[in-house]
């Protein structure tokens, strides 16, 4: 591009689709400082962006230090949460039998708060990682097996009887058909799944722990150190969105045949 | 031309003309080709039970171009599902080349209404599919699978995606991959009926072509009279669900087939013959 085109090209960075939410999120930023300003809200109540920001600059080694016992939590609940939802939703899907016995249960067990029944596993297993991981799992769980017997359902029955006919074994028809074709819906609750682990996971750091964002939540609410709190909220927002996007990396990589992933691939053929 | 006619047993047509035979006994070789014998359907049990089919006795031979035609609903897809192995019968008995079939065989190709490809797959491996549920080398069988494609004119398609080719292009490529693995039989669900008309009778010449030349037999089930009559060898007319035997009809219009033929006159009374059935019986589909 020649430097006659700068102005076009200052515009269309303007317009880029990935600076869109950056410039919402300035805004907001600026009405929340404003409306601190103009109502003259105590500080006590809710802080100046200023004072967050503050703190994140002055505190962020020991911000980044507990923001770690978090992620490590919550990574280790979502995988667990997909590597136990997927093939729940696969045993859901594929017997009517076990769906009988094992939905109702499940949808059942969804409705019991996960904050009420947190402090029983640090009475079960201390205050260390597991019981973050435990909430972790229990939050991120549902919506995958959910989202994931949907995909197993949807599939052609037509799609399996052809490749039955081609006398395919059960396994081998499953692989080619039936996994790919649920891959889309997989990944749809994979992502809901990954902000709500980190949720699980800040909800164990409540009920009982002495390290990681939760516990930081936790102490400045406790010295209403307003800054702090709304620092670490920033921290886990950063969180939610940095896993979102890592599963949305992956969802490329993994189905970039799907309706949803089309735009490039159409513009490259 | 031989106008011999065979006594029917059920027949409500009137006495046909002397090109058109109806067929009804036959010499079986019961050791070859596809024999059907008491085969019915029915769905469900107790109080719910609806029958699909009615027991039907027939026989396809070896390479012959076996059309179904029939109302909407008659159990057309049952039929082509329990000759298949993927449904059992309720009652009689299919048997393949001598062999009872119980469960899917694998020596037979399905097309379906959809073209049914898998869309993360391209052409080429889409039509590939056969040979990897059947544990075959995908070495062997890639130049036959380029050259299917190339037959029905998709040659430099092979590395596309199934949502970048149309509808009749699609179809095409799931002919090629029931033909891939080699099988004797071919079952054809309605094979055209999401095409527009003029791809659709485009396909029935490449079918009518690709079925000479590969001498396969094909069962294809449809409900467009003049389709049946194109293609077929044999007409099979089924009546209304329950499904049954109307008639089975000789096609004697030669092998070789153009887009001419449907203005010959044997043509044209076959198909005012096969509609009468179902005239009379108030169904026109």
């Amino acid at each position: 591009m020649s430097e006659k085109k700068a102005p076009g090209a200052a515009a269309r960075l303007l317009n880029a689709a990935w600076l869109r939410p950056f410039l919402l999120l300035v805004m907001i930023i600026v009405g929340w400082d404003l409306a601190i300003r103009i109502f003259s809200i105590p500080a006590y109540q809710i802080p100046a962006p200023g004072d967050v920001v503050k703190v994140l600059v002055t505190d962020w080694r020991e911000l980044l230090a507990q923001s770690w016992p978090t992620t490590y939590a919550t990574l280790l609940g979502f995988l667990a949460s997909a590597v136990f939802g997927i093939p729940v939703a696969m045993l859901i899907a594929g017997s009517r039998t076990v769906e009988s016995y094992v939905y109702p249960l499940l949808v059942f067990s969804q409705s019991i708060p996960k904050v009420a029944i947190a402090p029983l596993f640090v009475v079960w297993f201390g205050f260390g990682i597991v019981p973050k991981i435990i909430a972790a799992f229990l939050l991120g769980f549902f919506p995958v097996v959910v989202s994931a017997v949907q995909g197993f359902k949807s599939v052609d029955p037509d799609m399996v009887d052809l490749a039955r006919a081609m006398k395919g074994s059960r396994f081998k028809v499953f692989c080619a058909v039936n996994l790919p074709h649920a891959l889309p819906a997989i990944f749809s609750g994979l992502k809901v799944s990954v902000t709500l682990a980190v949720v699980g996971a800040v909800v164990g750091e409540f009920v009982g722990s002495n390290s990681g964002i939760g516990y930081v939540l936790q102490r400045s609410i406790g010295t209403f150190d307003l800054p702090t709190m709304f620092a670490a909220l920033v921290i886990l927002a950063l969180l939610g969105v940095i896993l979102f996007w890592l599963v949305d990396r992956i969802e490329r990589f993994a189905i970039p045949w799907h309706v949803s992933q089309r735009a490039d691939v159409f513009v490259a053929s | 031309m031989t106008a011999t006619m065979k006594a029917t047993n059920h027949m409500s047509v009137d006495q046909p003309s002397a090109h058109l035979r109806v067929v009804s006994e036959q010499s079986q070789n019961t050791t070859s080709g596809i024999n059907l014998s008491g085969v019915s359907k029915t769905y469900g049990t107790g109080d719910g039970k609806v029958q699909s089919l009615r027991p039907l006795d027939f026989h396809i031979n070896d390479g012959e171009f076996f059309v179904v035609v029939g109302p909407s609903g008659c159990g057309k897809s049952t039929l082509l599902k329990m000759i298949s192995g993927l449904l059992p019968p309720t009652t009689g008995e299919i048997h393949v080349d001598g062999n009872k079939v119980t469960e899917p065989h694998g020596d037979v190709g399905i097309v379906f209404q959809n073209a049914l490809l898998l869309p993360w797959r391209n052409i080429l491996n889409n039509v590939l599919m056969p040979i990897d549920m059947k544990n075959l080398s995908r070495e062997t069988y890639t130049p036959r699978a380029r050259e299917l494609l190339k037959m029905v004119g998709l040659e430099g398609f092979e590395k596309k995606l199934p949502w970048q080719l149309s509808g009749g292009m699609q179809q095409r490529a799931s002919i090629c991959r029931a033909l891939v693995h080699d099988p004797k039989i071919m079952m054809m669900d309605e094979p055209f009926g999401a095409l527009d008309a003029m791809t659709r009778e485009k396909m029935n010449v490449e079918l009518s072509r690709i079925q000479r030349r590969t001498g396969k037999t094909i069962l294809l089930i449809t409900h467009s009279i003049p389709e049946a009559v194109f293609l077929a060898d044999k007409v099979l007319v089924m009546t209304e669900r329950p499904g049954g035997i109307a008639a089975i009809y000789d096609v004697p219009l030669g092998r070789e087939r153009t887009l001419d033929v449907m203005s010959n006159p044997v043509f044209t009374d076959l198909v005012a013959r096969i509609r009468k059935h179902f005239m009379t019986n108030s169904t026109l589909d």
